[in-house]
C-alpha cells in the first residue's frame, strides 16, 4: 500500500496555555476532496498553517508520500507541491493579473534569479501564467491592476496563484469568504473544474459548498478530531450537529 | 487537461508585460540634458559633477527601500566604504587607477553589504531601522578611532588620482574630466539597476515589497533575495562614494555621516521611490534649492525643509513623480478618481 | 563618579518613556520625540528666566506646556499617519523636528540656554561615605518616583491597564470598548510631557541648544529598541545600563566609548530583536 499523499500523526501544537492542535490525526490522498470543518476558534487555519510550515508544531509528524516533512520550510514545502489561499486574498495589490501569476510560476519554473533579462522575455512563464488564468477564465482581466477588479474575481486570482504552482496539495482556507453571494458560484464552478489528481482541503463554514464538493469531512473542535466521515455520516451524526451544524441555525 | 494550441504571446497583457522593458523616447532625455549641461554651463561643472554622484547615490537607495522595501538610515556607511577604500589606497601609494578603484571600492562596499544584510535582514521594523543606524555610525566611529589610516577627524586630502585610461587628468580647478567620467559611471550604473528591475528578479522584489507573506506562500527564498538586493545596492553606493572620493580628492567623515544618509533619503522621497527616475528629478530639485536657499538664509532652509517633508509625508508620499503620474491620471479620467 | 552615570541614566529614562510607549503602543515611529524634550527645556528655561518661576514651578509648567502641544499635534496631525507607513511616519517626524529646531533657533537664538538651578540643588550632599553632587542623587530620586510612579499607574490603575492592553493586542482591547483615540492622544501627551521634564532636568550636564533635538536622538532610540517597546520598566534597565555604560567609558574608555555602545546596540539587538524586555511577536 503506498503511502498517502498528505498525513498527520499526531499533530500538536500549543501557544503558550492555549493548545490550538492537539493529536491530530489526518491523511490526504491523491485526488480527494477533503473538507475541513468546526465552530470558530477550533483551529483549523492554525493546521492550514501547521501543514504548509508557517508555523512549526509542537509536536508530531507531518509526512508528505511517506517523506517526514515536519522541520522543513515554508518554501522547501512549496516546492514539494504544497499550495495554499489565505482567508484574506493575499495579492499583489498594484500589479495586473497577469503579473500576480507569473511571478509564482517564475518561481516553480526557477526563472526568478535571473537579473540580466527582462521578465517578459520569459515567454515560457508568461504562456503557462497565460493557461492558468484561462482554465479560471480570467483571460479578460489578464492586464488589469487587482485593485480594480471585484472582490469575487480577486479571489480567483488567489487561486491562480496557487495553480500557477502546479501543487499536488491544495489547501483552501475559506475560498468563497467576503466573496458576495451573487459572485460565489464563480469560485465554486473553479473549485468543480480543478484537476483531479490534486489532492484538496478545503477549510469553510458554508455547508452549501462543503456537502457540494466534500467526498470526505473532518470536524475540527478546540484543536481536535472530533469527527471523521463521508458527507452523509457527518451529516447524520447527532453528535456533529450538536456541536456545529445545530448551532446558530446556519444554512 | 492539455493545454489548448492557443498562443498567447499576442494577448494585450502578454504584450504589456513583454514590452515593459523597452526603452521609451523621453528616456533619452535626463542624458541629453546632462550632456547639454557640460557645454552649456562650463563653470558649474563642479555642482554638476557633485549632482552626478548624488543621483547615483540615490539610485541605490531606490534599488533597497524603492524596490525591495527595506527601510534604512543607513546607507551612508556604504558611501563612505567606497570612499574610504579610493582614499586610502591612493593616499598610502597602494593603487590610484580611477576604473579599477572603483571596482575595489563596490566590492568592497558590496561586502560589507553582504555580510551586514545577512545578519541585519533577519529583523525588519524599527528593530532593522535601528541596525541600519548603528551599522553606519559603528563605521563612523571606527573611521575615526583608525585615524592613522583614515586621518580621523580631518580626512585625508589631495588624494593623487590617476588620470583617467592614462590621459584626462583630474583637475580640482576644472572639473571636466570629472564631470564626464561621472556621468559615464553614473549611465553603466543606471543600465544595470534598469535591466535588474524589469528582470524576473526585480519582480519578485516588488513581490516581496507588495506582500511578503504571499512571497513566502510561492516559495520564494525571501530573505536571500532581500540579502542580494541590499549588497548589489551597497555596491553602488560604494561606487558612488568612491567617485566622489576621487572627483574631489578628498574623503572624511562625513561621507559616513547621518547627515548624507538622510539627505539622500529626503532626496530619493522628494522625488519619488520606486519609479527609477524619481532619483534623478529629487536630487535636481533638492540641491538647486539647497543650492540657493541654504546658504543665504540657513535657517529658512532648515524650516521649509521640515515643512516639506511633513508634507509629503501627509500629502505627497510618492514625491514629485507621484504628484505628475496622478495629474496624468485625472487628466485621463476625470471622474475615474478612488 | 558613577553616581552621574546612574543620574545621567535617570535623565535617559525620564525623556525616552514616552517614546517607549508611544512606540509600542501607536506603533508610531516619532524621531520628534527629541525635539518635544528640547521644547519642554526652553520652555521651562525661559519662564525661569523670563517670569523668575522656581524651579520645580517651572517644571511643571514645561510639562503641561509641552503635553497641551503635542496632544494638538497629535490631533492634527500625527493621528493622519498610524496607518501609514514606516516610512512615512520617519519623514514627518524628521520634518517636524527640523521645524521645530529652526524655529527655536529663529525665536531664542542657536546659543546653549543656561539653566540656573535652585541654590539647594547645587553644590554637595553628605550621604554616608562620602561627598556627592546634590543634583545627581536630586536626579536619581526623581528617577526613583517617577518609575514607582508609572509602575503602579500601569500595573494599579484602569488607564493603565488600558495602555498594556492596548500595547499587547490593539484590536483586541478596541473591542472590548476601550477609546483608542481618546487613549493615544493622552498617552501621547504624557509621554512628550516627560520628555519635557527630561529636557529640563538634564539641561544642568546635557546642555539645551536646538540641536539638542537631534544629538540625543541616538541615544534614545537605543534606549527605547533595547528596553523593549512599550516596556516600562524595560527602557528604566536600558536607560540605567546606557547612561552608566556611557559615563563610565567615556571616563576610562575616552576614544572608542561611543562605538562600543553602538556595538553592543547592534548584538543586544541581533540576539534579541524585540529587547531586552520586550516580548517576540508572532
Amino acid at each position: 500500500m503506498t503511502a498517502p499523499l498528505l498525513e498527520t500523526r499526531a499533530l500538536c501544537r500549543s501557544f503558550g496555555a492555549l493548545t490550538a492542535a492537539r493529536d491530530i490525526d489526518f491523511t490526504l490522498e491523491a485526488g480527494a476532496r477533503h473538507a475541513l470543518i468546526g465552530p470558530n476558534g477550533a483551529g483549523k487555519t492554525t493546521f492550514v498553517n501547521l501543514l504548509t510550515g508557517v508555523i512549526p508544531p509542537s509536536s508530531g509528524a507531518i509526512l508528505m508520500k511517506g517523506r517526514d516533512i515536519t522541520r522543513m520550510d515554508q518554501a522547501r514545502r512549496v516546492k514539494l507541491g504544497i499550495a495554499r489561499t489565505f482567508q484574506i486574498n493575499r495579492l499583489f495589490r498594484r500589479l495586473s493579473v497577469l503579473e500576480n501569476v507569473y511571478i509564482a510560476v517564475a518561481e516553480r519554473v526557477g526563472a526568478a534569479p535571473s537579473m540580466l533579462r527582462p521578465a517578459g522575455a520569459r515567454r515560457d512563464v508568461v504562456d503557462e501564467a497565460m493557461h492558468v488564468l484561462e482554465t479560471l477564465k480570467l483571460t479578460t482581466d489578464a492586464g488589469r491592476r487587482i485593485s480594480e477588479l471585484p472582490y469575487g474575481r480577486q479571489r480567483l486570482v488567489e487561486l491562480a496563484i496557487a495553480l500557477g504552482l502546479k501543487p499536488e496539495i491544495l489547501l483552501l482556507d475559506e475560498p468563497a469568504a467576503g466573496v458576495p453571494s451573487a459572485e460565489s458560484h464563480i469560485i465554486l464552478d473553479a473549485i468543480d473544474g480543478l484537476p483531479r489528481d490534486i489532492g484538496i482541503l478545503i477549510i469553510d463554514h458554508d455547508m452549501d459548498l462543503v456537502f457540494r464538493f466534500a467526498q470526505r469531512i473532518t470536524v475540527l473542535v478546540s484543536g481536535a478530531v472530533f469527527a471523521t466521515g463521508t458527507p452523509p455520516e457527518i451529516g447524520a451524526d447527532p453528535n456533529v450537529r450538536a456541536v456545529y451544524l445545530g448551532r446558530a441555525g446556519h444554512g | 487537461m492539455t493545454p489548448p494550441a492557443v498562443d498567447w504571446i499576442d494577448h494585450p497583457a502578454a504584450v504589456a508585460l513583454a514590452g515593459r522593458h523597452r526603452v521609451r523616447a523621453w528616456e533619452v532625455i535626463p542624458w541629453l540634458l546632462a550632456l547639454g549641461f557640460y557645454f552649456a554651463f562650463p563653470k558649474y561643472l563642479g555642482f554638476g559633477t557633485e549632482l552626478l554622484i548624488t543621483i547615483l547615490f540615490a539610485l541605490s537607495l531606490d534599488l533597497v527601500l524603492g524596490y525591495a522595501g527595506i527601510v534604512t538610515l543607513g546607507q551612508a556607511a556604504f558611501f563612505g566604504a567606497g570612499a574610504y577604500t579610493v582614499g586610502m589606497l591612493a593616499k598610502r601609494g597602494i593603487w590610484n587607477e580611477p576604473i579599477t578603484g572603483l571596482i575595489l571600492a563596490a566590492a568592497v562596499a558590496a561586502a560589507i553589504g553582504l555580510g551586514s544584510g545577512l545578519v541585519l535582514l533577519r529583523t525588519g521594523g524599527l528593530t532593522l531601522l535601528m541596525l541600519t543606524l548603528c551599522t553606519m555610525a559603528l563605521l563612523e566611529e571606527a573611521a575615526n578611532l583608525a585615524h592613522d589610516y583614515t586621518g580621523g577627524f580631518d580626512g585625508l586630502d589631495s588624494l593623487p588620482i590617476a588620470p583617467l585610461l592614462g590621459r584626462f587628468e583630474f583637475n580640482p580647478l576644472y572639473p571636466t574630466t570629472q564631470y564626464l567620467y561621472v556621468l559615464a559611471v553614473l549611465f553603466v550604473c543606471f543600465v544595470f539597476v534598469r535591466t535588474l528591475v524589469y528582470s524576473p528578479f526585480g519582480q519578485s522584489l516588488t513581490g516581496i515589497r507588495e506582500n511578503t507573506l504571499r512571497m513566502h506562500a510561492v516559495g520564494a527564498p525571501v530573505r536571500w533575495r532581500l540579502v542580494l538586493a541590499y549588497a548589489l545596492s551597497a555596491a553602488i553606493a560604494g561606487v558612488a562614494g568612491g567617485i566622489w572620493a576621487q572627483a574631489n580628492a578628498y574623503v572624511n567623515l562625513g561621507t559616513l555621516g547621518l547627515d548624507r544618509a538622510a539627505t539622500v533619503l529626503i532626496i530619493l522621497v522628494l522625488g519619488g521611490y520606486g519609479r527609477l527616475y524619481g532619483a534623478f528629478v529629487g536630487a535636481v530639485a533638492y540641491m538647486a534649492l539647497a543650492h540657493f536657499l541654504s546658504k543665504i538664509y540657513p535657517t529658512a532652509w532648515q524650516l521649509g525643509l521640515g515643512l516639506l517633508l511633513v508634507v509629503i509625508a501627509l500629502f505627497a508620499r510618492n514625491g514629485i513623480l507621484g504628484l505628475t503620474e496622478a495629474a496624468a491620471r485625472w487628466r485621463r479620467a476625470p471622474r475615474a478618481i478612488s | 563618579m558613577l553616581l552621574g552615570g546612574v543620574a545621567a541614566g535617570m535623565v535617559l529614562f525620564i525623556v525616552s518613556v514616552g517614546l517607549s510607549v508611544t512606540m509600542g503602543l501607536m506603533g508610531f515611529v516619532n524621531l520628534a520625540h527629541g525635539g518635544f524634550a528640547m521644547l519642554g527645556g526652553y520652555a521651562i528655561a525661559l519662564a525661569m528666566r523670563q517670569w523668575g518661576l522656581g524651579f520645580v514651578p517651572a517644571l511643571g509648567f514645561g510639562f503641561v506646556v509641552i503635553a497641551v502641544l503635542s496632544a494638538v499635534l497629535e490631533r492634527l496631525l500625527y493621528s493622519r499617519l498610524y496607518r501609514a507607513t514606516e516610512l512615512d511616519q520617519v519623514l514627518f517626524s524628521i520634518g517636524l523636528v527640523f521645524m521645530m529646531i529652526a524655529s527655536v533657533t529663529v525665536l531664542v537664538g542657536p546659543e546653549n540656554q543656561p539653566l540656573a538651578l535652585p541654590s539647594y540643588l547645587r553644590g554637595q550632599i553628605n550621604l554616608g561615605i562620602t561627598q556627592y553632587r546634590t543634583y545627581s542623587v536630586f536626579l536619581i530620586v526623581v528617577g526613583i518616583l517617577i518609575i514607582i510612579g508609572l509602575w503602579l499607574t500601569f500595573e494599579r490603575t484602569r488607564a493603565g491597564a488600558q495602555i498594556r492592553a492596548a500595547v499587547d493586542n490593539r484590536r483586541m482591547a478596541e473591542s472590548l470598548g476601550i477609546n483608542i483615540g481618546r487613549l493615544f492622544t493622552v498617552t501621547f501627551a504624557f509621554g512628550s510631557g516627560m520628555a519635557a521634564l527630561g529636557g529640563g532636568l538634564g539641561a544642568e550636564f546635557l546642555g539645551l541648544d536646538p540641536q539638542y533635538a537631534l544629538k540625543y536622538l541616538v541615544y534614545f532610540l537605543i534606549v527605547v529598541a533595547v528596553g523593549g517597546l512599550g516596556r516600562v520598566t524595560g527602557v528604566f534597565y536600558a536607560a540605567l545600563l546606557i547612561g552608566v555604560l556611557d559615563f563610565a567609558l567615556k571616563k576610562y574608555v575616552p576614544s572608542g566609548g561611543t562605538a562600543f555602545i553602538y556595538a553592543l546596540t547592534i548584538l543586544l539587538l541581533l540576539w534579541r530583536p524585540q529587547g531586552l524586555f520586550g516580548t517576540k511577536s508572532t
